[in-house]
């Protein structure tokens, strides 16, 4: 099993923490993996998008251009992957602000509307966990359960009290996702 | 013994590898690519544990020159910063290379020249390997390609510096540096105590006893003489480098018809690029220098005679390729693909530069 994947986003949407604690569990679950974010001033308010690998084999190179999975979080990222999504591919994408949705025939496409519902439900925080549930539904490496006890051990122990509104993002995340 | 195991930027493995190993002391100032080292050892804070010192001096100038001073008294000693700031301490390096100190100056390069990018570059290559600073001298360079090799590296970049008592670079780049991945990190050895370095090191400047000549640390040496007898003894000692510490790896390469050679993450790349080219039936390897200095020439001279031909790619405008030319002497083409100001090729470029340049 190999999975390449790319999660895409602005900055402060969650995009390179989510993709850590996917690598994390990964870890966790003896694969390997390698977490490649893009860095800078993109970092400040622009776009920011992080490449993560998880294997059964060592992973070679961490930068890709073709994606198993294209995770896009606003217009920017799902304009400018789309087209890095290998045939046959998945790509996942947030409808919140899209105006040009993608157009491949060649791939599956799925929706996701957890912005919208985060804000509503006012979990903007866990935002990225919604994602990270609706991703796994369509790409089960993972259980939930796996990325809960990764969350346990990397959070300190004075945010555990958190766990609980992660699960339930997690939870949402993977009903909400709909196959176009 | 458990394995400790986590998931690290390859500039956190950087920092938790230097305590580990028993540095005495850190020296550095912040710039992007790698302010996650000193971030790392503030966070830490082995001070409290292993005694380790770790500052944050008022310039890159001044962060060398207190490495400079901390090797003359025998102590394991770092610094570390990205390619505008390693420019700023070349003045420091060429005087420890003069004094034969042993230390560990990591670099985590970027797009140049000047302030240039923040973003992944190999640019430094010469910089690195061919001097640097003034005067004839080399450094070891060590280049890692993961996270792990970057927390391996730190050790043994030590125990190189003392074995020849020379200065050691690890050549990083952005990706190394901020990417995660798995990592087991050494057991914590201990540091020296001031006896044993005293015991251990009979050239460090440790307070002079009524039994011995004093030491004197210097790089100056106005009576020409002396100073070419100084140069000889270097001279002599990279070639011993270059005889016993090549370090290399080659992937796919005993049935290729062609070589790809790169270091640090553009290896990493072009491992991809040997699995996409061979899905198609194109037989290639890869050869990986991890020492830059010393190179792996003898080694590509070797491949030299049964290889169709060479493709060097580099994040920069083809700087080690002129290292690979010099090995291969003629006998095989030699191209170059490369990436600049901190732009990073992907595993297809390297593949189309590949079936385009080389590929018969």
């Amino acid at each position: 099993m190999t999975e390449e994947l790319i999660i895409a986003g602005f900055g402060g949407q969650g995009v390179l923490s989510m993709g850590k604690i996917l690598a994390y569990t990964a870890l966790m679950n003896e694969k390997h993996v390698s977490w490649l974010p893009s860095y800078g001033p993109e970092m400040r308010g622009g776009t920011a998008n992080v490449t993560v690998i998880l294997s059964d084999e060592e992973v070679s190179s961490p930068v890709l251009k073709r994606f198993d999975t294209v995770i896009a979080l606003n217009q920017p990222s799902l304009t400018k992957f789309e087209e890095e999504v290998k045939p046959g591919g998945v790509l996942i994408y947030d409808t919140n602000g899209i105006k040009n949705p993608p157009s491949r025939t060649d791939i599956e496409i799925y929706t996701i509307d957890a912005a919208q519902k985060a804000s509503e439900m006012g979990m903007l925080k866990v935002f990225n966990m919604m994602v990270l549930g609706a991703y796994l539904e369509v790409k089960p490496i993972l259980t939930l359960e796996d990325v809960l006890a990764g969350l346990k051990k990397s959070l300190p122990e004075r945010h555990h009290k958190l766990l609980p509104v992660n699960e339930k993002a997690l939870q949402m995340g993977g009903d909400m996702i709909t196959k176009l | 013994m458990k394995e400790d195991i986590r998931l690290l930027k390859g500039n956190e493995a950087i920092a938790m590898a230097a305590i580990r190993c028993g540095c005495d002391g850190y020296f550095g100032y912040p710039i992007t690519p790698q302010s996650e080292i000193m971030e790392t050892l503030m966070a830490e804070q082995p001070w409290e544990d292993t005694g380790m010192v770790v500052l944050q001096a008022e310039s890159e100038v001044a962060a060398i020159n207190m490495v400079y001073g901390g090797a003359g008294c025998g102590k394991k000693v770092m610094t570390s910063s990205s390619s505008p700031g390693i420019s700023l301490k070349q003045e420091g390096i060429s005087y420890i290379a003069g004094a034969e100190l042993p230390c560990l100056i990591v670099n985590v390069v970027r797009g140049g020249p000047g302030l240039g990018t923040i973003q992944p570059s190999q640019a430094d290559y010469f910089q690195a390997v061919k001097g640097g600073g003034h005067g004839d001298y080399k450094l070891i360079v060590l280049a890692p390609n993961s996270v792990q090799e970057m927390a391996d590296f730190v050790d043994l970049g030590f125990e190189l510096g003392f074995k020849y008592r020379n200065p050691v670079m690890i050549l990083s780049d952005g990706i190394i540096g901020q990417m995660m991945e798995r990592v087991v990190l050494p057991p914590q050895k201990k540091r020296l105590t001031e006896a044993e370095i005293e015991e251990k090191y009979l050239w460090a400047t440790t307070g002079k006893k009524n039994n011995r000549k004093q030491n004197v640390i210097t790089s100056l040496e106005l009576d020409s003489e002396s100073m070419e007898a100084n140069n000889l003894r270097f001279q002599e000692k990279y070639q011993v480098m270059q005889e016993e510490e090549v370090r290399y790896e080659e992937y796919m390469s005993d049935d290729a018809d062609y070589m790809l050679v790169a270091f640090g993450s553009c290896a990493r790349i072009c491992h991809k690029a040997v699995e996409l080219a061979r899905e198609q039936g194109i037989k290639v390897g890869l050869l990986r220098p991890i020492t830059l200095f010393p190179f792996p020439k003898k080694q590509i001279a070797e491949l030299a005679e049964n290889k169709k031909g060479f493709l060097t790619v580099e994040m920069n405008a083809g700087q080690m390729v002129e290292d690979v030319r010099l090995a291969v002497c003629g006998k095989k083409p030699v191209e170059f693909f490369g990436r600049l100001g901190g732009i990073v090729p992907t595993p297809d470029e390297v593949l189309e530069a590949l079936k385009t340049k080389v590929v018969q």
